[in-house]
């Protein structure tokens, strides 16, 4: 009975944080909040990775004192290979999170926020403004030559993205 | 609406995780490859730590490999980053800041420390729980110290560069030597040695230290690119930047209606 609430609790924790992260990739709009998300996915990816090589009264694959001398040695270890992929697999995480990071920074400095829907509107603006194209953001936005008010800088490009 | 979908989709996906996670064993799961290394791994390559022999030794490609990716990350975030240095740059750039004595000096107390601590978890990796990947992360937080409690200090560049291109040179040089001797690619050499002393598991410390200063040098090397360009005077010159470029573009769509 405890092994069984054992096992749901390490497998469906690790399952737990895949489908939060995944959840979280999917439906938030702040890309940094999106990073984190993957950063939850892939720790329950490594935690998977890690029960699946465990054994029950098992020590850590390292031979230390009296197993050293004694070859074949007795005790139970638990497997090697998830955790030396885990090794690996942490540090390339580590790497995509920082190309990740340095793309937010980098978008953040061309649009001045982190808002994925804003970002969107505002790269449109900005690939119809390039390419000499009309804005076709907005239904709303007044097309002819009337004596409007001016509008003001920001709402040009936001129209679209407020309803 | 949007909150209702969301909900479905994650609770799809949890069942189908679920389902899947009922036909898991815990403990026990029938693992050949893992048995078989606990069983030879001792006798075949001498290192006390079996998580080293099977990184450098069973999977020593699959390492490389994941060192290329590494370093195709570091490159590539250098690579987006460096436009953003170089408006810094262009602006007159914030001097350094002075945080106060107690910040920098205890920085510069604990880079020594740090330089020991990383140096020997990469030196007994193949002894002790630890190695390469672990212990160059603590070298990369050693350089990365001083540039925390100093702002604006620099990284030497080029010379980070030299270490990482001549420690991932040395991984496939030893790789290479193997192919000589007749063996595999990336095979261990020099024998076994004792098991358990400083000096045993052939080649495996030498790929190790190879991985550890690699990594070290990548990742503070990254981790000082993601801290540099958080310049003060930039924020005001991209929004005078951005305003202008607004300001353009409504001409332009007047001009066009």
């Amino acid at each position: 009975m405890t092994t069984n609430l054992i096992h749901w609790l390490l497998y469906g924790g690790a399952m737990g944080l895949i489908v939060i992260g995944i959840v979280g990739v999917v439906t938030l709009t702040n890309i940094f909040r999106i990073i984190l998300a993957l950063v939850i996915a892939e720790a329950g990816a490594n935690l998977l990775l890690v029960i699946a090589g465990y054994r029950f009264d098992a020590i850590a694959p390292i031979l230390t004192g009296q197993a050293l001398s004694a070859m074949p040695t007795t005790q139970i270890m638990v497997d090697p290979v998830p955790q030396a992929m885990v090794l690996t697999s942490i540090v390339i995480g580590v790497g995509v999170q920082a190309l990740a990071l340095a793309l937010v920074l980098k978008v953040y400095k061309n649009y001045q926020t982190l808002d994925l829907r804003e970002i969107h509107h505002r790269m449109l603006a900005d690939i119809d403004h390039s390419s000499g194209v009309i804005s076709l953001l907005s239904e709303e936005q007044p097309k002819g030559e009337r004596p409007l008010p001016e509008p003001e800088t920001k709402n040009v490009l936001n129209s679209g993205g407020e309803k | 609406m949007r909150n209702i979908s969301a909900l479905v989709f994650a609770s799809g996906l949890a069942f189908l995780l679920l389902v899947i996670t009922w036909q898991f064993i815990l403990g026990g799961a029938p693992m050949l490859i893992g048995e078989a290394i606990l069983q030879q791994a001792a006798e075949e390559l001498g290192a006390a730590n079996l998580v080293t022999s099977v990184v450098l030794g069973y999977r020593g490609i699959d390492t490389l490999g994941e060192i290329a990716i590494l370093f195709t990350a570091s490159t590539a975030t250098s690579l987006v980053l460096s436009s953003i240095a170089e408006k810094t740059s262009a602006k007159s750039k914030p001097g350094l800041r002075d945080d106060g004595t107690i910040l920098a000096s205890s920085a510069s107390l604990f880079f020594p420390l740090l330089m020991t601590i990383g140096l020997y978890i990469i030196l007994h990796g193949h002894l002790t729980p630890g190695g390469g990947f672990q212990g160059g992360v603590i070298l990369a937080a050693a350089f990365f110290l001083p540039l925390l409690a100093v702002p604006g200090r620099g990284v030497n560049h080029s010379g980070l560069a030299l270490v990482e291109g001549f420690a991932g040179a040395s991984f496939i040089v030893i790789g290479i030597i193997a192919l000589f001797q007749g063996k595999a690619f990336l095979q261990p050499l020099f024998g076994h040695g004792e098991m358990g002393s400083l000096l045993s598991a052939g080649s495996l410390p030498l790929l190790y230290i190879a991985v550890g200063l690699k990594v070290g040098a990548e990742l503070s090397g990254l981790l000082a690119n993601l801290a540099e360009p958080s310049g003060n005077g930039d924020e005001t010159l991209s929004a005078t930047e951005s305003a202008s470029t607004e300001q353009t573009s409504m001409q332009a769509e007047k001009t066009k209606s």
